[in-house]
């Protein structure tokens, strides 16, 4: 893993997938639960680990690049399931994409277990993964002004659910009445990195 | 009993409550928002006996009349601009007694853009994660103000207010901003380093609590295509595909896929918070410590 460093006390850590990214995430959880890291924020992405507001980055980039590969984290217990009605505006688009029926698209996205591999957008938006590669979609190529808050899409590798109404470019296959994002409720996020989820088909009203 | 709250009669181009932010969220996609020139609503808090956190109001160029329905101590910082009380002169940068009832209006700013008005007790608005901010980005925290807004107060500290006038450093002339570079500068040519730390930029009318947008020379790309979103700092210079760069301050994004060439120093940013558009932006590149 490679570690750059960001501005006056920031750590960028860069590894090649995003399953080394999720375990490399667990680990510094680990440590600063020890007691070992002394950090402000950690946020995972894509392919990198972000560490911002460390006290000491040298030490920490020393001992990140002497690492070898993670073992993969210790999995969540609990599957979080988000009910769906897969009736979304994309989904004919998304099934041909996938060269399936319309119902065939919606068994293979319900028939997936899925991980939060990282947060980001907007307060409770995860970036979900968990299809396998060849279910890869394209963002739409013209974005929506508006999508309903609920909405179930896809876009790349990512399944996400969008916590509230905005204006966005991924392609939607469905709709929750789940609530992914309560400031009054603890924790106000209902998927954060790491959750495991399971969308379950109900039918339309 | 005394009704400690503040009546917004004018609320301004956009008055916001700011506080020290909500930090340790990132991971959530919460941004950390709170005060963009801090060190000055820290200021203008301890002026009025208050904690450096306490929330206070975020004034953006033209400031904002309040009515307060119980007596307050008020102080107003940042910006400079002229205060009234019931239509009477007051002082700017220090603690200034607003009879219940009585109309305080803090003015268009003489220079820069972000003006503090802290009153004793603080604005007590309902915190969210631990935050009385609001934030434009993920909408978090109360909204901007608008004409009628009522605010409840906090009960003040058993400190007085010190009465003293402080000084404050001037709206800046022109933006020298301290950047590190990276992590994603081998994203850029040789040239596009040169031009971004020797050229001389203009803040964009477009800036906000988001970022601080340039006009000037575009920053030319070694290589094509975006990154796989990513963690992004306070102070951030992200450059987006047309190539102007835009400092990310309280509001930004928690991740993106722009490429950031370089890191402001958190030293310059509450300065920043004042250049008004069009005020020269230079990007000096200083050694890592």
């Amino acid at each position: 893993m490679r570690a750059l460093p960001v501005g006056d006390d920031a750590l960028l850590v860069e590894v090649t997938s995003g399953e080394e990214a999720q375990a490399l995430h667990a680990d510094l959880l680990r440590r600063r639960a020890e007691g070992t890291l002394s950090v402000r924020e950690i946020v995972p992405a894509a392919r990198t680990v972000l560490l911002d507001g460390l006290t000491d980055r040298s030490r920490l980039a020393a001992e990140l690049t002497a690492t070898e590969a993670l073992a993969a984290p210790p999995r969540a217990r609990e599957v979080v399931e988000i009910p769906v009605r897969y009736d979304g505006p994309d989904l004919a688009d998304v099934a041909a994409h996938w060269g399936v029926t319309e119902r065939e698209a919606a068994r293979i996205h319900a028939g997936t277990e899925f991980s939060v591999a990282f947060c980001g957008f907007a307060p409770g938006f995860g970036y979900l993964t968990g299809l396998p590669r060849r279910y890869d979609v394209p963002r739409r190529a013209t974005p929506r002004t508006s999508v309903p808050a609920g909405s179930v899409a896809l876009a790349g590798p990512y399944t996400g659910v969008y916590p509230r109404s905005s204006p966005g470019g991924w392609q939607l296959i469905g709709r929750t009445d789940t609530v992914l994002w309560d400031q009054a409720r603890v924790p106000a996020a209902l998927l954060s990195p790491g959750t495991r989820v399971r969308f379950v088909p109900v039918s339309g009203s | 009993m005394t009704d400690r709250a503040l009546v917004v009669v004018r609320a301004g181009a956009l008055t916001t409550v700011q506080d020290e932010g909500r930090p340790g969220h990132a991971q959530l996609g919460v941004p950390r928002s709170g005060a963009l020139d801090a060190p000055t609503a820290a200021l203008a808090n301890r002026l009025v006996g208050n904690p450096p956190g306490a929330a206070v109001l975020e004034t953006t160029v033209n400031g904002c009349t309040l009515r307060p329905r119980s007596t307050v101590t008020v102080a107003v910082a940042g910006a400079p601009c002229p205060v009234t009380v019931d239509g009477r002169p007051a002082a700017w940068g220090a603690a200034v007694r607003v009879p219940a009832g009585a109309l305080l209006d803090v003015g268009t700013v003489v220079c820069g853009v972000r003006g503090y008005v802290a009153v004793s007790g603080g604005v007590a608005v309902e915190p969210v994660l631990g935050s009385r901010s609001t934030d434009l980005l993920s909408g978090l925290g109360p909204p901007p103000l608008t004409d009628g807004t009522v605010l409840p107060l906090g009960t003040p500290g058993a400190v007085p207010a010190r009465v003293d006038v402080a000084p404050q450093p001037a709206p800046p002339a022109e933006l020298v901003l301290r950047v590190s570079l990276g992590p994603r500068d081998d994203w850029f040519t040789r040239e596009a380093l040169d031009t971004f730390t020797s050229r001389t930029y203009r803040v964009s009318p477009a800036s906000n609590r988001i970022g601080l947008r340039t006009e000037g020379p575009a920053l030319e790309r070694a290589r094509p295509g975006e990154l796989p979103s990513e963690g992004m700092v306070l102070g951030a210079v992200q450059v987006p595909p047309d190539g102007r760069p835009v400092v990310f301050l309280a509001d930004h994004p928690t991740t993106g896929g722009y490429p950031v060439i370089a890191v402001v120093s958190t030293r310059d940013l509450p300065i920043a918070a004042q250049a008004a558009s069009g005020t020269p932006v230079r990007f000096v590149a200083v050694r890592r410590h």
